[in-house]
């Protein structure tokens, strides 16, 4: 049937949209957002690829998935063949299909996106790796013969996870240590139910132990055993370090510690992983939300996350308060769209400037400054300016500073010989994520500072990689 | 799942658990603590680290039933387990010769004095401990830190053993009596730690305290256990739990660990009524 398609047909298919829960409903539960595709979309948006001779998306895609060729695969009705085909550069395709910002990267890159909507990748990507998963008929790639090399993965996220899919199926003996009591990092106790299914990914990880991947929980490298120990005493021939961002940022105003202020990964933790909505069925509690006034301090990808988990957990009004524009908010479209039709209030061109606390210390409200966009800054963007004298008071009952993380302290701390910049990211080859250590590689954000999941797993790709070479060669 | 091999009451509340972990036995320093979280549903809470024993592999703990998971945990019994136990967590305590050092332990912060009251006689100090108790059944360890001080005092609220007042008036009299003290360390209720400092902040006593604020993660991911320290936020899992009593916030602290005090009585409600349940049906089973 393709074949039967000219490039002109294929362009006039309009793009499929994701099938969503209702945004009223929706914002009152945890369920997943987006239901996901049908087969007969799924088909039907695969036809629209015209199916270029040098498809850019391919650039445009951190891991190089094969973009064109399991598209293909989808039109032909191939369904596990085109997860197949992800999966021989992507570990991790229903993660990457939920939560990847297309629109900055294959889908920004598609030829049929310069005329019309691009060819709606992340949500094909997404398909087919369900497609698999509901078939129960999970294909795991043949693992090589063993080559008697150690490996120690430190931290379970998502550079983790890819580096260690790579590395046990070129026959490495791959240990995972995970701080947290449950394993996959940033995706279980940071990213909501709702964007992301948690049963998601312990489906993923269970595939990566079935591979023969060890995890170990309740490890804290740096604090349980250093990284010098991993090596010396335990026998391992490399380690990768995938530790994440580290030490939430706060703001420096009056009032930050007053009780009802978070810090948005403790706001997310106490949510998503400790499960504190579901208190007191589960022990961890978190400030009730029912009928309170919840306002979110940031416009990236966490501070939609905090914003909208707060609707869910009963908010009379969330507010999304961001000191720039909202074209200048590093969070997806899509999380910014989702957000305004759950009823999130968008403060832009603002920022706080005290929290207003009461005799017990319990917050109350926030006085808020308007902001205006100056000179671009170093990141290229124009610079917010305050505006003399339009300060005002908002109520509100609780905060959540949503502004980024800075780097965790306890690897370098202990282990001084990895090089960290300024910052307290580790310092690395770009090429080869070697850092400054012998044996040692890092990625993921504690080497970016906070960024995106498939950069994450790109990274810890290229480490699985420049591993391999060095534990085969012995060469550093 | 960490298995206890040892479990037994020390007073009315107070429990010691000895836990297999061995890892965390083998690093741990005086100061340091554990996170722990029951089961599947449980919450994460830290507890210091009492003592270890490296050859055996075990770390000791000691509880006191407050909440919910406190009194839970105190149910074990030896050959239980525990979930998780992840640590050793927080800064070690700074150990040196500082020449007369205090060791001042309130409640059931004897047991987590105890340590760092150990190590700095190790160091060479002259070590006195004062530890203070509501009344003479309450009072714990007082074997262990005889054995690690050089003068040890007990104190009860009640009058019931020892001296007959709070650690601070024993405090205050060691000062009056012209000793020159060189360190003090107090780990205890809030009020009490506030307390000491206060009585230590006009000799300029260098005086420092371990800190209990309500923890997620303790590997500084979260940032809920912020607490002030000369008008500065720190985290007192990774920059802690230590420090300088005279820069503490206590006032912001206590008021940040009433956060959930709804919660948690709501917890402990559910919590001793389902106990109160299991025990009727388990009498009727009896009986049957």
């Amino acid at each position: 049937m393709q074949q039967q398609l000219t490039a002109k047909e294929r362009m006039k298919i309009p793009r499929h949209h994701m099938i969503e829960q209702d945004p009223l409903e929706r914002s009152r539960n945890f369920e997943e957002v987006n239901l996901g595709y049908t087969a007969k979309m799924a088909q039907e948006e695969a036809l629209r690829c015209i199916q270029c001779p040098k498809p850019s998306c391919v650039e445009g895609c951190p891991v190089n998935i094969q973009i064109k060729d399991f598209i293909n695969l989808i039109a032909e009705g191939d369904f596990l063949g085109a997860v197949h085909k992800i999966k021989e550069d992507n570990a991790l395709p229903a993660i990457c299909g939920r939560v990847c910002p297309q629109e900055e990267q294959c889908e920004q890159a598609c030829v049929v996106g310069k005329r019309g909507e691009p060819v709606a990748i992340g949500y094909l990507e997404r398909f087919v790796a369900d497609y698999e998963r509901k078939q129960g008929k999970i294909e795991y790639p043949t693992i090589n013969k063993s080559t008697g090399k150690k490996i120690a993965i430190v931290g379970s996220g998502p550079a983790g996870l890819s580096c260690a899919n790579d590395l046990v199926q070129w026959g490495h003996k791959v240990t995972v240590f995970e701080a947290l009591h449950e394993l996959g990092g940033v995706l279980v106790y940071g990213i909501p139910e709702f964007r992301l299914p948690k049963e998601i990914v312990r489906k993923e990880i269970d595939g990566l132990r079935k591979m023969g991947v060890e995890f170990v929980t309740d490890a804290v490298i740096g604090r349980t055993t250093t990284v010098d120990e991993l090596m010396q005493e335990e026998g391992y021939d490399a380690v990768f370090v995938g530790v994440g961002a580290g030490l939430p940022w706060f703001m420096g105003i009056p009032g930050e510690n007053l009780v009802g202020v978070y810090s948005a990964n403790e706001f997310l933790t106490r949510v998503n992983l400790m499960k504190a909505y579901r208190f007191p069925e589960f022990d961890s509690p978190i400030l009730d939300c029912r009928g309170k006034n919840v306002a979110v301090f940031g416009g990236g990808n966490t501070a939609m996350d905090a914003v909208r988990t707060s609707l869910r957990l009963g908010a009379k009004n969330a507010y999304i308060v961001y000191r720039r524009s909202e074209k200048e908010m590093p969070a997806r479209v899509e999380e910014v769209k989702h957000a305004k039709e759950e009823g999130v209030q968008f403060k832009i061109l603002t920022n706080p400037v005290e929290f207003i606390g009461d005799e017990k210390e319990w917050l109350k409200a926030v006085k808020l400054i308007k902001m205006e966009l100056g000179e671009p800054d170093d990141s290229g963007r124009r610079r917010p300016v305050p505006i003399e004298g339009s300060e005002y008071i908002m109520d509100i009952d609780i905060a959540v500073v949503a502004i980024g993380n800075g780097s965790n302290p306890l690897i370098q701390q202990t282990t001084p010989e990895i090089e960290t910049s300024k910052r307290g990211t580790i310092v690395v080859d770009s090429e080869t994520m070697k850092t400054s250590k012998k044996g040692v590689f890092a990625g993921g954000d504690i080497v970016t500072g906070g960024a995106t999941v498939i950069l994450a797993m790109g990274a810890g790709r290229k480490a699985a990689k420049a591993i391999h070479e060095y534990v085969m060669e012995g060469k550093w | 799942m960490f298995k206890i091999v040892k479990a037994e009451f020390l007073a009315q509340d107070i429990k010691l658990f000895q836990i297999e972990a061995p890892r965390i036995a083998k690093k741990r320093k005086a100061g340091q603590f554990v996170i722990i979280r029951l089961d599947e549903h449980g919450e994460r809470i830290p507890l210091t680290i009492a003592d270890s024993d490296p050859e055996k592999g075990t770390i000791t703990i000691v509880v006191q039933g407050v909440g919910k998971t406190t009194k839970a945990l105190n149910l074990k019994e030896t050959g239980d387990t525990i979930m998780d136990v992840v640590g050793p967590l927080g800064e070690p305590s700074h150990i040196e010769k500082f020449g007369t050092a205090v060791s001042i332990g309130g409640g059931v912060g004897t047991a987590i004095a105890y340590p760092t009251a150990k190590a700095l006689k190790e160091a060479g100090n002259y070590v006195i401990t004062i530890n203070g108790a509501r009344s003479k059944d309450l009072v714990i360890l007082e074997e262990e830190m005889k054995q690690v001080s050089d003068e040890a005092y007990i104190t009860t609220d009640d009058g019931s053993y020892g001296f007959h007042g709070f650690v601070t008036q024993k405090l205050q009299a060691l000062i009056d009596e012209g000793k020159k003290l060189d360190f003090v360390l107090a780990i205890g209720p809030i009020p009490m730690m506030k307390a000491v400092a206060d009585v230590t902040r006009p000799y300029g006593i260098k005086t420092v305290v371990s800190l209990n604020p309500i923890m997620v993660d303790g590997t500084g991911m979260c940032g809920g256990c912020r607490v002030i320290v000369n008008g500065q936020s720190k985290f007192a899992c990774v920059d802690g739990p230590e420090f300088d009593a005279h820069g503490v916030d206590f006032h912001n602290l206590a008021d940040r660990n009433k956060m959930y005090s709804v919660y948690e009585k709501e917890a402990l409600e559910k919590f001793e009524h389902e106990c109160k349940l299991d025990k009727k049906i388990e009498a009727i089973e009896n009986a049957g």
